[in-house]
């Protein structure tokens, strides 16, 4: 077995708050770079280029990219082979954010109670997700989740019979709905299967793949490449000032469902697109 | 790309008037920053008679809740919030000679209708290009509900700060026009 002390991943997760909210990954700005290229709007592009100006202040200054830093949501796999030790995981992540919000200047944006509404004052409590995984290691997985766009995501239970173009539908209507709110060019996370609460999770890890990557089922991917296809007919573009480009990716994740379902979850993710990931 | 229209607050009926939907501004002067709670405790305080803290008339209602200040900055990264959140209180203040609000995002037929009726302009600001935003704003002053943090309403001093016209005075909608012109029918 293989010991590690919560106070590594305290440290771990301040940085990496810090990290992913100052510094957009490459990934990002590559796809940013050819939305760039793509974008036909002389409007959007402008949006595009102010975007990724944005981006090299942040990283040059080291200042957060947007003043909405998220909703701290932790990604956990922890190997079967791993000792835990210190204080309760979940108390160390939330030590973590508390430290990484506060030194790293970024906005406290957690309210305690949803109806009273007092901020915590800290950002914590995180959203902790746990897997077990069969190694000696500990993943962890950060993603900064902005208010607006986390606000326009929609999951559904749909029928068997309404099938593939159900699902496309559903999908494409949420991203038509949502409009310029989310702040375009998103990401949009996708998941199809399972239950109701784990298509919602599916959708969020959609959304932390290498932007554009794509599904390595077939299937999967070619209803990536369609989603992404019909999105971008929608005119929307950056910002919602009309364009080519309303998504940068579409990201599908599946889990096998109920002979009665056909769960549908789209989480929508906004340009200012920032998780990092650290293995302990 | 370069011609843009100069706004110098405060702003009269013509000032906006003159404004078309999807003209490029850059602005000078003072905004008003509010977000979801602090429109929320200015309409209490309508509804119970006491006066603002703000007066209204002619100004510019920024919807944002900027990050903490680094040593050596006035203020930290500061780009737009959604704007549909503050539909059911904009009409109010629109009505007391509010002159325009900036935000990102659609408004609602009756916060359209209002700056139709009043004569308000509604302007987009590039949400998350907030690093870049902020390099504009050159003093900051807490005014009101301190306690509310990111969400206390602020008196910025901008200079050349950049938005684009989303809803005209005539009740144009440039995400409507804009959207219009890139659709592709499936």
């Amino acid at each position: 077995m293989r010991q590690i002390n919560t106070e590594e991943i305290t440290d771990t997760i301040e940085k990496i708050c810090v990290d992913a909210n100052y510094n957009l990954g490459d990934d990002l700005v590559v796809s940013l770079q050819n939305a760039l290229n793509k974008e036909e709007s002389p409007l959007g592009k402008e949006v595009i280029a102010q975007i990724l100006e944005n981006a090299e202040i942040g990283k040059n200054e080291q200042v957060p990219v947007c003043q909405d830093t998220g909703f701290a949501v932790v990604f956990v796999e922890i190997g079967q082979e791993v000792i835990i030790e210190g204080q309760s995981l979940q108390e160390a992540i939330n030590e973590g954010v508390r430290r990484g919000y506060k030194n790293g200047y970024l906005r406290k944006s957690i309210v305690k109670s949803p109806l009273d509404r007092v901020n915590t004052g800290d950002n914590t409590p995180a959203v902790i997700h746990t897997d077990i995984v069969p190694d000696d290691k500990l993943k962890i997985t950060f993603i900064a989740k902005g208010g607006g766009c986390e606000n326009m995501s929609r999951t559904a239970m749909l029928t068997p019979a309404q099938g593939r173009n159900g699902v496309i539908d559903f999908v494409v209507n949420t991203v038509k709905d949502a409009g310029a709110n989310p702040c375009p060019p998103i990401i949009v996370g996708v998941g199809l299967g399972g239950t109701f609460e784990y298509v919602t999770l599916l959708s969020k890890k959609a959304i932390l793949r290498p932007v554009g990557s794509h599904n390595k089922d077939n299937n999967t991917a070619n209803l990536e490449a369609d989603l992404l296809e019909e999105i971008n007919k929608l005119g929307i573009g950056p910002q919602g000032f009309g364009g080519k480009i309303t998504a940068l990716a579409v990201h599908v994740e599946t889990y096998p469902c109920h002979i009665a379902s056909l769960p549908v979850a789209v989480n929508i993710e906004c340009h200012s697109h920032r998780p990092k990931s650290i293995v302990i | 790309m370069t011609e843009y229209i100069n706004l110098k607050t405060p702003l009269s009926d013509s000032d906006v008037e003159k404004l078309e939907t999807g003209d490029k501004v850059r602005i000078s002067g003072i905004l008003y920053t509010a977000r979801d709670a602090a429109h929320k405790r200015l309409v209490e305080m309508i509804e119970s008679g006491k006066d603002l803290p703000i007066d209204l008339k002619g100004q510019l209602l920024y919807y944002v809740g900027p990050a903490p200040a680094k040593p050596g900055y006035e203020i930290g990264p500061a780009g737009p919030t959604t704007s549909y959140r503050m539909d059911t209180y904009t009409p109010t203040f629109i009505k007391m000679g509010l002159k325009g609000t900036i935000g990102k995002g659609g408004r609602s037929e009756e916060v359209i209708e209002a700056m139709k009726e009043y004569k308000a302009v509604y302007l987009a600001a590039v949400g998350g290009a907030a690093a870049l935003i902020a390099k504009r704003i050159k003093k900051v002053r807490i005014i009101a509900f301190e306690d509310l943090g990111p969400e206390a309403i602020r008196e910025l001093e901008v200079e050349n700060f950049p938005a684009i016209v989303v809803n005209d005075t005539k009740g144009n909608d440039l995400y409507k026009t804009g959207s219009d012109k890139y659709k592709i029918p499936s």
